[in-house]
Parts: structure tokens; C-alpha cells; sequence
């Protein structure tokens, strides 16, 4: 059992018009084997909480501390966050031209294990969760998202998740942009590797619809950067109906 | 002898005639859907080309065709380079150490020639010759002012034969080391040639400290196959321009290949004339601009004779502040050159920030009897964005780095065929990375 502390964090980004607060003081503990649902509309600092977690330098931190079974996660380098046990699945995953998939999922592997995979059981594990995912297997030799469709670059991720084995993945809006049947897909994925155990994780999304998929222990409602409130599945159910009206927070203008 | 090439008049009746079979440019297909008058026929095609700011409207006459450019043996018929000429805009003229100024105000190209050490198979002969000798001069006439330089004050040549039915294997490979012998303005010249149905490789290797300008004539016989790689791997405060002239007879196939990676200024400028049909012309290149170094690469494949094929593949890495790479490909495809078959592609990849390149393809078509033309370019960035990506998956930046330049760079250290060769370029790049400013 692993546990993923996030205290009082307060998160800054820098623009041309001067230094903007983004998270102010965010609480969050997460075990292993529990699902964490964080809501809230847009701009409430749900994505930079995921984007700090994995240590985006365009995010500082200007206090509190993130702490993974009581490393200092702060004090890591990203990679070293994902050697520890971290994953973020990207919102928008990027290309990354010259490298094939094959490449890169054999190079994290190797780098996340500390050693190379068994080449044969390694091929073998891939080739089955690709196909789990609905990924064809040509997507083996092509360039890492590289002329992607959005559903594609979301399926990549929860492969990603699948195959590296994290303690704790953070899943950044992976619903936004997918049809009904994408949707699906990669949400069993998200599931098998929860079924698969020693998982905890933190779902980020915009919408309720994904929960009806993925089900979460906990939820949480972010607004204007901190906690407004939380609890069980319930609530959740609860936003489903009513919206993020009653936080007072005017949706329209930036959705 | 002085030859200035004929500037080939517009016939527009050739275009009214047909389509360009199979032409793509990025993506963009012609078709029959386009009719000779809208913008991807007709004229405006003729003329094509991208990037280049000396190209006009585009329509009726092929501005600044390739076929018109001056060729001279002498010196002397070259005008001053002033910077602001097409083929020298892209060029810091003032790094390139006086060859760009020999007979000017004094200036001379009498320093000592890079030291020519070999190793060939037994069949191959090298020779060291004066300048009477007769097979100097038989692949190609210089195209600027620099190599026209080199070419006038050259004192020894260095000759590589294959034999006729010469049939070399990718082991058993000609090697000339080239090691430069300091900075003073050095004249070089070199000939290769495959005669009838011989094959085999020949590895031009240039080394050391030199302010260098070098004509390179590679004779490609009838039914030959020819590979020329030519390694630019020297001290960084070295001067090279390269003039490298490709004659390919009939049925014969030349596989040319550029590898630019130290040196202050490189300048490589491949060009490739077909003597008769059926000749096959592949031009592979791969450079590694670090910080401060100015790698230029202009080729030049002329179209001339039918049913002729070209493809050029170039690729390049830059890394470090004020890293430029050029890279220039002109095709020509004459009206005489039916059936011709030709492709270019140039990619760049810019590592950090401060790095520039370059790349302009200009293709020029004379007649739509062809079976494919088209050409590619373009140029990325490995951003933050993909560094942090790869490095949330566990990677660490310099291995990223690696990942991305190596998947990238392979493609074209794959095509060389040459496995000792392939070895010591990868160990080149890996050692070029190693040197990541932070």
C-alpha cells in the first residue's frame, strides 16, 4: 500500500501579465486501490494540479508539499517522478517525430524497471494490450503520436498505463474529445488496471459522463482553485444533475 | 574553356500537352482535375519552386533556371562574390577564411594539401597524378567561383579506379583519409571512377585542420554501381567547399552520399549529370550542426536524358547557439528528359533553441512526360513538450534526446548500406549528442 499526500499546495504560473495564483492550498490523500474523481469547471486548476504532480516546469510551487509513502515528490525530477511510481496521461499527448512506438514503450519500460524487458514476453504483452485497446497492430511502427486522431493519442495513454504498472496515475481530461465507443475502450482499460490492483487514481474530467464507466471512491470539486467540496460517488451524481451552478461560478463564459 | 550553359526557352505548348503524372508535393497531388490554367498547372508549375526569394510570379518564363547558371574551368570568369547571389546568399562569407576571395587584393590558395593516405582492395588502383593528367576534368566543370579556385591551383590529383567488371562487395571497401595540414587556403582534387559493370564503394574520410577548397569528380561507367560516401569529420575550426560532380552513364546506379559533422563552415554543393538512359541516382545525407558551425549542403540533379531516376534524401540534427544548416536541392527535369523519375526530401530537426535551418527545394520541369517528380521539406523542433513527455514515461532527458535524434538520423544511416561505416556514424552522432550544450 502506497500513499500519495498533496498538503496545502499553492501553484503560480508566469505570464507576461505577471505572476497568476492557480492552485490555492489543495489537500488531497490518495492510497493505492482507491479511485479519486477531481470535477470542476474550466480554469478551477484541475489540469495544473495533474501538470504539477508530474512536475511541468511551467508550474511553480510556491508552497506545500507533494509527498509519494513520504519521498519528497517536490524535489524530483519528472522522470524520476515516473521512476517512482507516477504517470500522467496527457490531455493532449504529443508527437514526437523519428521515434517509434515500439521504441518508446520499450525505452520507458526499460527506463521505469530499472532493466530491459524479455524481449519475448515484452512483445507479447504489448501486442495483447494493444489489442485490448482497439490499436492496430501498424501502430507498433509508427512515430509516437505522430498523425494521431485524438481518440488514437487517448488510447496510447491508458497503453501506456497498462504497461508501465504505476502506483499512482493521474488521468488528465482522457475523456475530453472521444465518442461514445472510445469512451468505452479506453475506460475498460482504465479499469483492468485497476483490477489489476496496487493502483491509485486520480481521474480528472470536465464531465460526469466518464463516471458512469469508471467509478469513483471519491469525488472532488475544485473551484477557483482549491477544494469547494467533496465526498463519495454520490456526489457526483449530484453535479450530473444540478452542474457546477451552485458553486457560483459563471460556467458559460468559459466553457 | 569557357562554357556558359544555355538558358532554356519557355515552350508552353509542352505543358498544354499533358499532366504531370504521379507529381506530389507534400501531400498535394496533381491530377487530371487540374487543368493546365489553375494554379497547380499549367506555367505557374514550370517555374516552381519554394522559399526562394528570386523567384517571381511564376508566370511564362522559368526565372533563374538552374540550366542557366555559369560553369568555368577559369577563375577568372567568376565575378567577385558579393553575398547577395542566389547560390552564396545562405554562406558567411566571412568564414570562409579567403577561398572565397583567391586572386583578390593578393589572396592565395598555395597552402599544403591534406595529406592522402589510403586503403583499397588490390583491384582498385589510387594514383597520385599532376594536373595534365586526361582524366582530370571529365565529370564536371566547376559551378562558383571557389571551386573554379580550387580547380586552377590544384597541384596533385588523386585518382581511384575500379576496374572494369570490378565487383567490390560492402566489406571490401576504398578508403582515402584526407587530414588537413593547417589553415593556410588549400587547393585539392580528386577522381573516382567505376569503370563498365564494376561495382564497389569508395569512402572519401577528411580529418584534421584545413581551409579547403576541393573539386570531387565521380565517373560512374555504362551498367557501373557506385557508392561515394564523403565524410566531412574535421577540427572545428576547419574551412571545406566541396564541389562534388556526379557523371552516371547508362544503366548505371550512383549512390552518393554526404555525411557533414565537424568543421567550422562546410559547404558541400553534389551535382548529377546523366550521360544516356536508365541511370539511377540516389543522394543521401545526413549533418550534425552544433553550436556555431554553419553546414551547407546545395545539390543539384539535372535531368538531362530520359527515362532517369533520382532520389535525394537528406537529414539533418542542430543543436547550440547560431547552428545553421542549409540545405538547397535543385532538380531540373530538361524537356529533353522524358520518363524521368525523381523525388527529394529534405527534414530538419532543431534540438535547442538558437539553431537555424534552412531548406529550400526548387524543382524545375520542362516537359509533363515524366513518371513522378515531387519533392519534400520540412523542419521540427524537439520542444520542452516532448521532452517533458518522454521524461513523465520515466525517460531521462539525455536519453530522450538520444531517442529522438537517433530514430531520426537512422533513417538515413540505414540507407548507406555499409556496415563499418554505419557503426562509425552512429558512434558519430552518439558523440555529437554527448556534446548537448545544457
Amino acid at each position: 500500500m502506497s500513499t500519495l499526500e498533496i498538503k496545502d499546495l499553492h501553484v503560480s504560473i508566469t505570464t507576461e501579465q505577471g505572476t497568476k495564483a492557480i492552485l490555492k492550498g489543495v489537500s488531497l490523500t490518495i492510497k493505492t486501490g482507491e479511485t479519486h474523481a477531481i470535477m470542476g469547471p474550466n480554469g478551477s486548476g484541475k489540469s495544473t494540479l495533474a501538470s504539477t504532480i508530474a512536475g511541468h516546469p511551467r508550474y511553480n510551487v510556491d508552497s506545500g508539499t507533494i509527498t509519494l509513502d513520504g519521498e519528497d515528490v517536490l524535489a524530483m525530477t519528472v522522470d524520476q517522478r515516473a521512476r517512482a511510481g507516477l504517470f500522467l496521461a496527457m490531455q493532449y499527448p504529443v508527437e514526437i517525430p523519428g521515434v517509434t512506438m515500439t521504441n518508446f514503450l520499450r525505452t520507458a519500460k526499460t527506463a521505469i524497471e530499472g532493466e530491459a524487458p524479455k524481449l519475448r514476453t515484452w512483445t507479447k504483452d504489448v501486442k495483447a494490450a494493444m489489442a485490448q485497446l482497439r490499436i492496430e497492430p501498424e501502430f507498433a511502427e509508427r512515430n509516437v503520436n505522430e498523425g494521431f486522431s485524438g481518440g488514437e493519442k487517448k488510447r496510447h495513454e491508458i497503453l501506456q498505463l497498462e504497461l508501465l504498472h504505476p502506483k499512482f496515475a493521474v488521468l488528465d481530461e482522457t475523456d475530453s474529445g472521444l465518442d461514445v465507443d472510445a469512451l468505452k475502450v479506453v475506460s475498460e482499460g482504465v479499469n483492468r488496471a485497476i483490477d489489476a490492483g496496487g493502483l491509485g487514481t486520480i481521474l480528472i474530467t470536465h464531465y460526469t459522463r466518464i463516471l458512469r464507466y469508471i467509478k469513483p471512491d471519491f469525488v472532488h470539486v475544485f473551484v477557483d482553485g482549491s477544494i469547494a467540496e467533496q465526498g463519495g460517488p454520490e456526489l457526483a451524481d449530484r453535479l450530473e444533475a444540478e452542474g457546477y451552478d451552485r458553486y457560483q461560478v459563471a460556467e458559460t463564459a468559459s466553457a | 574553356m569557357t562554357e556558359l550553359t544555355q538558358e532554356h526557352a519557355t515552350d508552353s505548348k509542352a505543358w498544354s500537352q499533358d499532366f504531370i503524372k504521379g507529381m506530389t508535393e507534400e501531400g498535394e497531388s496533381l491530377s487530371e482535375i487540374n487543368p493546365e490554367s489553375g494554379p497547380l498547372g499549367g506555367s505557374a508549375a514550370k517555374a516552381h519552386s519554394h522559399g526562394g526569394d528570386s523567384h517571381g510570379g511564376g508566370v511564362g518564363v522559368p526565372d533563374s533556371s538552374r540550366a542557366g547558371r555559369l560553369t568555368s574551368y577559369k577563375l577568372a570568369d567568376f565575378p567577385a562574390i558579393t553575398g547577395r547571389e542566389e547560390d552564396w546568399r545562405f554562406t558567411p562569407l566571412k568564414r570562409l577564411r579567403g577561398l572565397d576571395r583567391v586572386g583578390i587584393k593578393g589572396q592565395e590558395i598555395n597552402g599544403p594539401a591534406p595529406l592522402v593516405e589510403f586503403s583499397s582492395p588490390d583491384a582498385v588502383s589510387v594514383e597520385t597524378v599532376g594536373r595534365d593528367d586526361v582524366r582530370i576534368g571529365s565529370a564536371g566543370i566547376p559551378e562558383d567561383r571557389v571551386a573554379a579556385a580550387a580547380w586552377e591551383h590544384f597541384s596533385e590529383a588523386t585518382i581511384v579506379t575500379l576496374p572494369a567488371n570490378y565487383e567490390g562487395t560492402i566489406d571490401d571497401i576504398t578508403t582515402l583519409t584526407l587530414t588537413g595540414q593547417g589553415d593556410a587556403p588549400a587547393a585539392a582534387h580528386v577522381v573516382i571512377e567505376a569503370k563498365q559493370f564494376a561495382t564497389g564503394v569508395v569512402v572519401l574520410d577528411h580529418r584534421g585542420t584545413a581551409v579547403l577548397s576541393e573539386n570531387v569528380e565521380v565517373l560512374v561507367g555504362d551498367g557501373a554501381n557506385l557508392t561515394v560516401v564523403s565524410i566531412q569529420d574535421w577540427n572545428d575550426d576547419a574551412v571545406h567547399a566541396s564541389a562534388q560532380h556526379i557523371k552516371v552513364g547508362r544503366d548505371a546506379k550512383v549512390k552518393h552520399v554526404v555525411i557533414n559533422l565537424g568543421g567550422n563552415l562546410l559547404r558541400t554543393t553534389p551535382s548529377a549529370r546523366y550521360t544516356s538512359t536508365g541511370g539511377d541516382v540516389e543522394m543521401l545525407g545526413l549533418y550534425f550542426a552544433d553550436a556555431g558551425q554553419h553546414l551547407e549542403q546545395r545539390l543539384f540533379v539535372d535531368h538531362s536524358t530520359k527515362h532517369c531516376k533520382s532520389r535525394v534524401t537528406y537529414k539533418g540534427a542542430l543543436q547550440g547557439d547560431s547552428a545553421h544548416a542549409v540545405w538547397i536541392g535543385d532538380v531540373l527535369i530538361r524537356a529533353e528528359a522524358e520518363g524521368t523519375d525523381t523525388y527529394e526530401l529534405n527534414r530538419n530537426l532543431i534540438l535547442t533553441r538558437g539553431a537555424r535551418a534552412d531548406s529550400v527545394p526548387n524543382l524545375e520541369i520542362e516537359t509533363g512526360l515524366i513518371e513522378g517528380a515531387g519533392h519534400a521539406s520540412a523542419t521540427g523542433r524537439f520542444d520542452d513538450e516532448q521532452l517533458f513527455y518522454l521524461q513523465t514515461r520515466g525517460i531521462e532527458e539525455s536519453v530522450a534526446r538520444r531517442l529522438v535524434v537517433r530514430g531520426f538520423l537512422n533513417e538515413v544511416i540505414q540507407q548507406i548500406r555499409v556496415p563499418a561505416l554505419e557503426e562509425r556514424l552512429r558512434e558519430s552522432v552518439e558523440r555529437e549528442l554527448a556534446a548537448t550544450p545544457v
